[in-house]
């Protein structure tokens, strides 16, 4: 499971500010950039390709009758 | 809505009960009674009259709600105001002072129906009796508005509006429920702008009937149902509550109980949009954020994917920025390292080491040599020396060796007797001889004793 979006740009921030700042060693430094592209990456491409989805909900005898629903 | 209809709902909502209406007519008719038994006629003056009449209205007749339409309103410099309120029959002087229309939360106008509180009181210097107002509201909206303002009151009482209990809406929501009318404009309305905004997205619709009867209570129970799907399906992240603009009336069940109750108990964070901007309702109070129309709503429920790229670009920069920087200041601190004196020196220091020892390698060749080459011609006098004593070179020279028969070496004369036999070694060969004389030498070497 990818992680949620949210979370991905809390690291992905989390990486950049890491990287700006100076502390970090040259080889942390080439993992979390590597961390930091894949993410960034992967955010993109799941916007890009998402494609939204509609359903109505009804409930019905203790079940839920999900159907799609043209806008 | 008829006269009828209100004097009903006024009690329904606990307000004051209006006087008999032959109330005033009995007081008067008393004193009039007890005048006439003391057969004398007394006098009052204006003043007297007045200050009874108006004493009559202050302690007898209790504050009641009344309803009339505004006219000749005027709001003058002082700060009251003062106005005509009337029916289609009958009309009343009224005025409001200024610390008590501060409160007011409208501007009243000529023909506006109102719905006022206040005590019927007599206003001296001019005889003329009026209502001084302490609370007015415009009518119509006037008792949904008490009904709003008194179910606000009691759950705020409750705790139900508290800031802690407000939920953050998760700024990246995988999946929205929206209960609303299924056939509604603003349905419409916020799916456009959802699906402009942020695809990357479920959107669950819950149907609700959200006007007339029972509408109230259906939309609690849609409140109920996402919460239910949202814990044994799959979660929830918002929950847009609402409908588009209509009429008071038409918001109605967004200010009963049981929505700002299912709304309060939801666990899903909840977004309350309802009708127009200016329409404030029950719900949006209860709901964790108030959203001014369905718009908005969706607005407020996903992030702009657009925003959200340009923010992964940026960061994308930032990452790389950060990254050439850090490399640059790598190199640029190996190269300093190379070219600094410390890192030099050892070099140094290792190329005049070397230097020395090749020096000394060379001279302990030269050295190596030359002893070398001494003790080769040391070496070879000693062979030539050597040489020089072999007996073989010796014989040689005209040299011979003599020894017994039995290989002896003879090195003198007193070894041999005459009639010895002795082997002769020479030059290029051996001889055997008998001796047959011998002269020895004397002592000092100069005489010789000859014997045979």
């Amino acid at each position: 499971m990818e992680l949620k979006l949210e979370k991905a740009l809390e690291r992905l921030e989390e990486i950049v500010q890491n990287l700006e700042n100076q502390e970090v060693s040259l080889d942390q430094s080439l993992v979390l950039f590597e961390e930091g592209v894949k993410l960034a990456d992967s955010v993109q491409k799941r916007l890009s390709e998402a494609q939204l989805r509609i359903k109505k909900v009804i409930s019905e005898a203790e079940t839920f009758k999900i159907s799609d629903f043209e806008i | 809505m008829t006269r009828k209809k209100t004097k009903e709902q006024l009690s329904f909502f606990e307000g004051p009960v209006a006087p008999p209406k032959d109330f005033l007519v009995t007081k008067i008719a008393k004193k009039k009674t007890a005048a006439i038994k003391d057969s004398e006629s007394p006098v009052y003056s204006v003043s007297q009259l007045n200050r009874e009449i108006h004493d009559l209205f202050e302690t007898g007749f209790p504050p009641i709600w009344l309803e009339g339409e505004v006219s000749n309103f005027r709001h003058h410099t002082s700060g009251h105001m003062y106005f005509t309120l009337k029916d289609a029959n009958a009309e009343i002087d009224a005025v409001m002072f200024s610390d008590q229309n501060a409160l007011l939360s409208f501007e009243p106008n000529d023909g506006q129906k109102v719905l006022a509180f206040g005590h019927v009181t007599l206003y001296e210097r001019r005889g003329k009796y009026q209502i001084e107002i302490e609370q007015m509201k415009p009518a119509g909206m006037g008792l949904l508005q008490m009904a709003f303002e008194k179910l606000k009151a009691r759950l705020q009482a409750e705790g139900l509006f508290d800031v802690e209990h407000k939920k953050p809406i998760p700024p990246y929501p995988e999946r929205i429920g929206i209960i609303t009318s299924a056939e509604a404009a603003a349905l419409r309305d916020m799916l456009k702008i959802i699906s402009q905004r942020y695809p990357a997205l479920e959107v669950l619709i819950f149907p609700a009937k959200v006007q007339g009867e029972g509408a109230a209570l259906t939309i609690a129970q849609a409140i109920r149902q996402a919460n239910l799907y949202s814990s044994v399906i799959a979660p929830i992240d918002t929950l847009i509550v609402g409908r588009g603009g209509g009429s008071l009336e038409d918001l109605w069940a967004f200010n009963e109980e049981p929505v700002a109750r299912a709304l309060f108990e939801s666990k899903i964070p909840t977004i309350s949009a309802v009708g127009h901007e200016v329409d404030v309702t029950i719900a949006d109070f209860v709901a964790d954020v108030r959203a001014p129309t369905p718009t908005a709503a969706a607005q407020l429920a996903v992030p702009d994917a657009r925003e959200l790229l340009l923010f992964l670009q940026d960061r994308s920069r930032r990452l790389a920025r950060a990254q050439k920087n850090r490399l640059n200041e790598q190199e640029m601190k190996l190269n300093l390292i190379l070219n600094s004196r410390g890192f030099r020196k050892p070099l140094e220091r290792l190329r005049e080491q070397q230097q020395s020892l090749d020096y000394a390698k060379e001279m302990l060749a030269r050295s190596a040599k030359q002893k070398l080459l001494g003790t080769r011609e040391k070496a070879l006098s000693c062979v030539q020396r050597l040489e020089s004593l072999n007996p073989a070179k010796i014989i040689q020279r005209g040299f011979s060796v003599i020894e017994s028969l039995e290989g002896k070496p003879v090195r003198s004369v007193q070894q041999i007797t005459v009639g010895d036999q002795i082997k002769i070694k020479l030059y290029q060969g051996k001889l055997r001889c008998k001796v047959t004389e011998k002269e020895e030498d004397a002592s000092d070497g100069t005489q010789t004793r000859k014997s045979a």
